[in-house]
């Protein structure tokens, strides 16, 4: 018997999430650009495209994690740990090795998640947790006070423009696109999804089932250790207390975006939707002035109206 | 004294399921319900446990309308139903499965104690004496687990009881006392509704059968005036001569030898040989280690000693073996992804996909299998039928080139004309050449569509029989321990 599927899924993709995402963000930039002013100057627009590159980078990172039906609260500790790393690094180091070493240490402290998730079967809740403080210790031994690289050619990176475009957005949007191709072009990609809906099956078919989900958290890592770099480049200064709770943005994104939080369903566009759509509330109360106790409570309440919404 | 549907319809966002049934179950009786995959036998299931409303048409009980708004509501009225997916959950005893919500208490806090007696006493008192009530539901074997399933239907005595596919898992002793429980509850007054694909079944227990084929009941019977061809052909106009093809085959070289192959606590010292171009039933009870051996010789779990088991999964697909496992939904498919990603699952390597050729070859391992709907592609593979969600687990495999093809209860919830196909193709593989061990619960097909038949039974092979000498009673005896 045929029962007509709910989801509009067409060549793997979820076309209902993608649908959603694209209309709200629609919406909330007509509503922006009609009742602000500042809204579409270009400094405020600048501010927007560069705002959305830490919650991207880590939402991506975030989306691979969730497919598996894993999920990843470390990644604001490793922003902070990253970025302070590469800064305090920059002084003795030339800057492009300093970054990378801030973003390799990401990709370590997601590959012991990984491990520890993959091949200790341990709950990805209680790893990552315990990871978000560790890491976040680590931030603090490292420096007790904020990083200020002396050197103004570590700001480079998050100041540089392509045209109207920031290179961190450049870099953010690639973030994108290549993860895109990722999981719907590469055997990896695909079989990531498919340990989501269902481990045993994928494993029966003769996938390392282990090994790919060590890479998603590795991905993740990477992803939060550009994030911090990048972050760390962007404001001139690294800070240990940095990135508290972007963890919650980033799965915030995910979930807008339609990933299943028990893995084997999500995509990268409608999470790049969930992204933007966060980015504009922000965007959007701060114009308008509201006090930022307020701008917390509006937002997760436009979080559940966005969530029923695409429940239908 | 009856239940009656009248002109009942159901369509699904426009696509009719069902198309005006009339039925008419008296309390007392047993009517068993049969049809072929996709025939409207599930969706008149939820209509009648109050799972679906009706587009149109009515219901009545005992001359009253009635119109059901919840599987609550159904409870309420005394309809239960036990179906084919187990319900319990994983981590609560028996007991709790049981009781749920029903507990006997002593000053206010459940009373332990009592609870565990009457659950054995109700287990007891169908006949499933030998679960002990402490045990979680995720300790028993699937058979087990069934039998706790129409347990949990019978802790208030039901007045309809609808079991669909009840004897699927079981075998044996465990069958036998499945129909005595199902006497009894007639000589009771309960109206029991029976939906089974194994027809001797039907005609042994039921005291009328309603044919149902597209949505409509093409006839209503009696054991008495109906024989299982003529089901067989109402239902997928075939035969029963025609249902599995004739074997005849001169075995080519070994492709897989299993020696002194031991599994603790699941198979001893068990040995035998697949060659090319051979098919090898293997019967054995529920509990006699037969799929163990499967899991094991595929490398799922490691042996404890013996030679011809894999080490993985992996290391078995390079070798060439494949294995459709029993159960589809747990360990065979990724039920939220297309067809066309399932079927992807087997071939996934290199750094980047072909898309074009994976649609070609995919497009061409789904039209070769006939999975239905035409198109099937991108659906979600939930949505199949269970006959087309078994094809897509086939042609995962097939799409790999197997040359050792283990099937784990293959046609287990397939219609007969789905099943048909599957004989079919299982020949033609071994006419090419690849070597098929066919594990099944059901007599007539391991006979009918093997070589030879191997008998397993606590944990060992115990007969090895040719199937064109052998019968259904004897491969019985030897899985029992007691041959002639």
């Amino acid at each position: 018997m045929t029962v007509a599927s709910p989801r509009l899924v067409l060549r793997g993709r979820d076309i209902t999430a993608e649908a959603i995402s694209a209309s709200v963000v629609v919406l909330l930039i007509v509503v922006a650009a009609t009742t602000s002013d500042t809204f579409l100057t270009p400094v405020n627009l600048t501010n927007l495209l560069k705002q959305m590159v830490t919650t991207g980078l880590l939402a991506f990172g975030m989306l691979v994690v969730i497919l598996t039906g894993g999920i990843d609260l470390s990644v604001g500790s490793v922003v902070a740990f990253s970025g302070i790393l590469a800064a305090g690094l920059a002084a003795g180091l030339p800057i492009p090795v300093a970054m990378a070493v801030g973003v390799t240490a990401g990709i370590a402290f997601g590959l012991i998640n990984g491990v520890l998730v993959a091949r200790f079967a341990l709950a990805p809740f209680v790893v990552t947790l315990a990871a978000l403080t560790t890491i976040r210790g680590l931030a603090f031994v490292y420096s007790e006070v904020p990083v200020t690289p002396e050197d103004p050619a570590f700001l480079a990176l998050g100041s540089t423009m392509l045209g109207p475009i920031p290179l961190i957005t450049l870099i953010m949007a690639i973030v994108f696109i290549a993860g895109g191709v990722f999981l719907t072009r590469t055997p990896a990609g695909r079989s990531i999804i498919a340990i989501g809906g269902n481990a045993e099956t994928v494993r029966l078919a003769g996938i390392n089932v282990r090994k790919h989900v060590v890479f998603a958290y590795a991905i993740s890592g990477a992803c939060a250790g550009l994030a911090g770099v990048v972050l760390a480049s962007r404001v001139g200064i690294a800070q240990p207390s940095v990135g508290v709770a972007f963890e919650l943005d980033a799965i915030a994104a995910c979930v807008i975006g339609g990933a299943s939080l028990s893995g084997g369903r999500g995509s990268v566009r409608a999470t790049f939707g969930g992204v933007l759509v966060l980015v504009l509330i922000n965007n959007l109360l701060n114009l308008y002035g509201v006090q930022s106790f307020w701008q917390q409570v509006l937002k997760g309440l436009i979080i559940i109206v966005v969530i029923l919404v695409r429940r239908k | 004294m009856s239940l009656v549907l009248r002109g009942v319809t159901k369509d699904y966002a426009g696509v009719g399921v069902l198309h005006g049934i009339d039925l008419e179950g008296r309390f007392g009786e047993v009517l068993a319900v049969v049809g072929a995959n996709g025939a409207g036998k599930s969706t008149l299931i939820k209509i009648l446990s109050g799972a679906e409303p009706m587009s149109v048409g009515e219901m009545w009980i005992d001359g009253g309308h009635v119109r059901l708004r919840s599987p609550h509501d159904a409870h309420e009225r005394g309809i239960r139903t036990v179906y084919q997916e187990l319900t319990l959950v994983p981590g609560l005893s028996v007991t709790e499965n049981l009781l749920m919500g029903d507990f006997p208490r002593r000053r206010g806090l459940i009373d332990w104690p009592a609870a565990h007696a009457r659950t054995a006493e109700l287990l007891e008192s169908i006949g499933f004496r030998t679960i002990d009530p402490r045990t979680p539901a995720k300790q028993l074997t699937i058979a087990r687990q069934q039998m706790v399933e129409i347990a949990k239907a019978l802790v208030k005595e039901p007045r309809v009881l609808i079991l669909d596919e009840p004897s699927a898992v079981l075998s044996g002793h465990d069958l036998d006392s499945l129909f005595a429980l199902i006497r009894r509850l007639r000589e009771r007054g309960v109206l029991v509704i029976y939906v089974s694909h194994r027809l001797t079944e039907v005609l042994d227990m039921a005291t009328s059968i309603v044919v149902i084929k597209d949505g409509r009941v093409i006839e209503t019977t009696e054991p008495a005036r109906t024989s299982e061809n003529d089901l067989i052909r109402l239902m997928a106009g075939r035969r029963l001569e025609q249902i599995y093809p004739g074997r005849r085959s001169e075995p080519g070289q070994t492709r897989l030898q299993v020696s002194g192959l031991t599994r603790t606590g699941e198979f001893q010292d068990v040995s035998f040989t697949l060659r090319a171009g051979e098919i090898v039933g293997m019967f054995g009870l529920v509990g006699s280690g037969r799929s163990e051996l499967a899991r094991c010789v595929f490398g799922v779990e490691p042996a404890t000693a013996g030679s011809g088991a894999y080490s993985s999964p992996a290391e078995a697909i390079a070798a060439g073996l494949a294995l459709v496992t029993e159960d589809r939904k747990r360990t065979g498919l990724v039920l939220g992804m297309s067809v066309r990603d399932n079927i992807a699952l087997t071939t996934l390597k290199g750094p980047f996909i072909d898309l074009a050729k994976q649609r070609d070859e995919i497009g061409g391992m789904i039209g070769r299998l006939g999975i239905q709907p035409v198109g099937c592609a991108p659906m979600v593979v939930e949505h199949l039928s269970g006959g087309n969600q078994q094809k897509a687990v086939l042609a995962k495999w097939l799409l790999k080139g197997p040359r050792v093809l283990l099937l784990d209860e293959p046609t287990r919830g397939v219609d007969m004309a789905t099943r048909v196909e599957i004989y079919r193709m299982i020949d033609a593989l071994a006419r090419e050449g690849v070597a098929v061990l066919l594990i099944s619960s059901d007599l007539t097909e391991v006979i009918g569509a093997s070589d030879r038949v191997l008998v397993m039974a606590h944990g060992r092979i115990v007969g090895e029989l040719r199937s064109d000498e052998t019968s259904e009673d004897e491969v019985l005896a030897y899985s029992m321990g007691t041959p002639t």
